[in-house]
């Protein structure tokens, strides 16, 4: 290990592989680590082994629930958004060749006590039980007016500035009840809370039209998913930068940030070998993140998030059976201030055995009795067969990495998509390379 | 009537035995003494066809190096129906771990996976280190494929993949089995490529 490097990558996370493929493209020289044997981080997807290892260490997995290897259990609940910017990427990085993608079957609201599915075409909006007909027709004319929506055309504004007006005001103008406020701004511009309502609308707008333009691209539901798990997602980027000459040792213990006199980074020390390079970039867990502070901090706290990982062995109840669903408990509904989410997904996905539903239950932890807050949640999931439950802290960088080269990305937060991964990998990049990453489309190799 | 089909080809073995060079081989018939890495060519197809006009089509998986300090990523041998295992006849050591992965084949892959040993650098024989009766009695006891190569030369190398062409299921579609992914070509999920030229306006970014 004595070659240097110019960067170096600790953590296989999903914001870490993509931000590994990425330079080793660029063509920077690139060494990735992680502790693990596996990959993945905090982003993997688990078989039955791993899973009892890391939440039931001295339990085996119960015969009953199959092959090992049939299991790729997800240990953050996240799907991707058929428009958004992780697609983007996938496809301008051609990493869409090592994957295969599903639809998730169906999205599902909470409202006054029972699920509805939230429409996916107009037939379906017609029908739906969540909104009475006039209240439908307020609604068609809101999204006839953000369709119709153009920057330059003063004509489609109706008055409103989406820079300046609050989303309230929009709201009011239109005349939604609060019940269809809820849906909007939580089932579609998929917000977690209501601070939205005060600020301009701009944002909620274009989080209204990812989430039309991603719902309109499959039918079904906005979502893709990954054939093997969301685990599969990191080891394609990591695929994508070996073949661009980056160097891969998993099952590394990392025992030091070296830096020099000023505090500058100077390698990486694992046993007695140090590994030098210009920069590096990890996940919270590689900078200090649940340990005493020793020295300097360089992440902070910013909340918790509670995810229980629920194995039933049915579909869940008043879902049409679907194969895969995402379940929306907006946070007026339960009177919470943050929505809880349910994601399932099964054998159609080749993530568990057959008849079984991976169903998990998260949310933003408000009290100190987290397990106490999913409950609406689980009670929508039946009988269930047996329950993972995790509180992880959510870390962010304390500095931005320019004085000392040492960049820190963000933990996987409780969004519902994978948005927020590609803004940090966005930001992380314009500290590290001091510039905005463009992504140009990869030379496609030649076919024999 | 010809019909085409199309197989997951993955390389395995220590590292510096030859397998991205039998790769490039196969697929463009050239040979390079100083490619540091696989840069760039790590996944390739070549189609072979049989005598009675059926096609193999051969989705090839390099390893990219990330064999090198037994970091494989799962999703390389998943679903593989065939998988070349290469060993470097000018080192014994290279046998021991070509040995080590095929009991992991055998003990996590596909039962029906075809697996064929193979003993690159054939045309370093004067620094011979593992005999030819030795790898061969090794493949006869485990039932899999046998064949010296050599990268450099061409020697043997296009004859190991048309055995292993043959070898394979051709009665049955293997993207008629479950779970098998057997390329674009078979695939039934979403395509984003696809959806992605022709969705317009979207993906534009945030400007506010
Ligand atoms: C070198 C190597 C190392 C590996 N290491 C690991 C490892 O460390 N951990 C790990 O978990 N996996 C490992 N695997 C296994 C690998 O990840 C896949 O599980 C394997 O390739 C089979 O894919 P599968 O599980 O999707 O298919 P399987 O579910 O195994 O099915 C294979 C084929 O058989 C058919 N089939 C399966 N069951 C039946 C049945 N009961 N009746 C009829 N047909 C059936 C399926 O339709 C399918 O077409 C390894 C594989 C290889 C090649
Ligand atoms: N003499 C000789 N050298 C070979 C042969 N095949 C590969 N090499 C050399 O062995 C080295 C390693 O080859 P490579 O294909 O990168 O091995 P890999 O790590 O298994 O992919 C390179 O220097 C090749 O040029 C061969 O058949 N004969
Ligand atoms: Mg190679």
């Amino acid at each position: 290990m004595d070659e240097e490097y110019d960067v170096i990558v600790l953590g296989t996370g999903l914001t870490e592989c993509i931000l590994s493929g990425l330079l080793s493209v660029e063509g920077k020289k690139v060494l990735h680590m992680d502790r693990n044997d596996y990959y993945g981080g905090d982003s993997a997807s688990l078989n039955l082994t791993q899973l009892y290892r890391k939440f039931r260490p001295d339990q085996s997995a119960p015969a009953e629930l199959g092959r090992d290897r049939d299991y790729a259990v997800d240990l953050i609940p996240k799907f991707i958004i058929a428009s958004g910017e992780l697609t983007r990427i996938l496809v301008h990085t051609d990493v869409t060749r090592y994957l295969e993608f599903k639809q998730i079957a169906g999205s599902f609201v909470y409202r006054d006590g029972k699920i509805s599915k939230v429409p996916s075409t107009e037939m379906e909006a017609v029908k739906s039980p969540l909104m009475g007909l006039f209240e439908k027709r307020r609604a068609k004319k809101f999204f006839e007016f953000l369709q119709g929506w153009k920057d330059d055309d003063p004509a489609t504004h109706q008055g409103v500035d989406l820079d300046k007006d609050s989303m309230k005001s929009v709201y009011e103008k239109f005349g939604l009840e609060p019940g269809t406020q809820d849906f909007i701004g939580h089932a579609m511009a998929l917000y977690l809370d209501d601070d939205y309502k005060t600020k301009p609308a701009r944002t909620t707008y274009e989080r209204i039209v990812l989430y039309t333009s991603s719902m309109a691209r499959y039918g079904k539901s906005p979502y893709i998913y990954p054939l093997y798990g969301l685990g599969e997602l990191p080891q394609a980027f990591a695929r994508l930068s070996a073949i661009y000459g980056g160097t891969y040792m998993l099952d590394k213990s990392i025992d030091e940030i070296v830096t020099d006199a000023d505090g500058k980074f100077v390698g990486v020390r694992s046993g007695n070998e140090t590994v030098k390079a210009k920069q590096v970039v990890g996940d919270p867990s590689y900078f200090g993140a649940g340990k005493p502070a020793e020295g300097k901090a360089r992440v902070k706290e910013e909340g918790k998030v509670i995810r229980a990982i629920c194995f039933l062995k049915h579909p869940i109840p008043g879902t049409e059976d679907a194969d895969s669903v995402q379940i929306i408990i907006p946070q007026n509904q339960v009177n919470r201030r943050n929505d809880i989410y349910i994601a399932k997904v099964s054998s159609t996905h080749n993530v568990c055995a057959k008849d079984v539903y991976v169903a998990i239950v998260s949310t933003i932890v408000e009290t100190d009795n987290p397990e106490q807050e999913i409950v609406p949640g689980l009670q929508l999931l039946g009988p269930i067969y047996d329950k993972f439950v995790s509180v992880s802290t959510l870390y962010t960088p304390t500095t931005s990495g320019q004085d000392d080269q040492i960049f820190v990305t963000r933990s996987y937060d409780a969004t519902s998509h994978f948005e927020t991964v590609v803004e940090d990998v966005h930001n992380v990049w314009k500290q590290m390379i001091g510039k905005e990453l463009v992504l140009k489309k990869r030379e496609v190799e030649v076919e024999a | 009537m010809s019909k085409q089909l199309q197989f997951k080809l993955v390389l395995l073995g220590e590292s510096a035995v030859g397998k991205s060079s039998l790769v490039l081989r196969f697929v463009k018939d050239q040979f390079d003494d100083y490619r540091e890495s696989t840069i760039g060519a790590a996944f390739l197809t070549q189609t072979v066809t049989l005598d009675d006009q059926t096609t193999v089509k051969f989705e090839i998986w390099d390893t990219a190096g990330q064999e090198r300090y037994k970091s494989l990523a799962p999703m390389y041998y998943r679903n593989a129906n065939c998988a070349v295992v290469v060993y470097d006849i000018t080192q014994a050591a290279s046998l021991e771990k070509a040995r080590s992965w095929i009991r992991e084949l055998q003990r996590q892959a596909d039962p029906s996976i075809v697996i064929a040993l193979c003993g690159n650098k054939a045309d370093l024989a004067a620094r011979r280190q593992v005999s030819e009766e030795e790898a061969k009695k090794y493949a006869e006891e485990e039932g899999l494929m046998w064949a010296e190569t050599s990268a450099k030369s061409g020697e043997g190398v296009h004859e190991i993949f048309t055995a292993i062409a043959k070898k394979l299921p051709t009665t049955t579609s293997p993207s008629a089995r479950g779970g098998a992914r057997t390329g674009a070509a078979a695939r039934t999920g979403v395509d984003l490529n696809k959806q992605a030229a022709n969705a317009p306006g979207q993906n534009e970014p945030c400007n506010c």
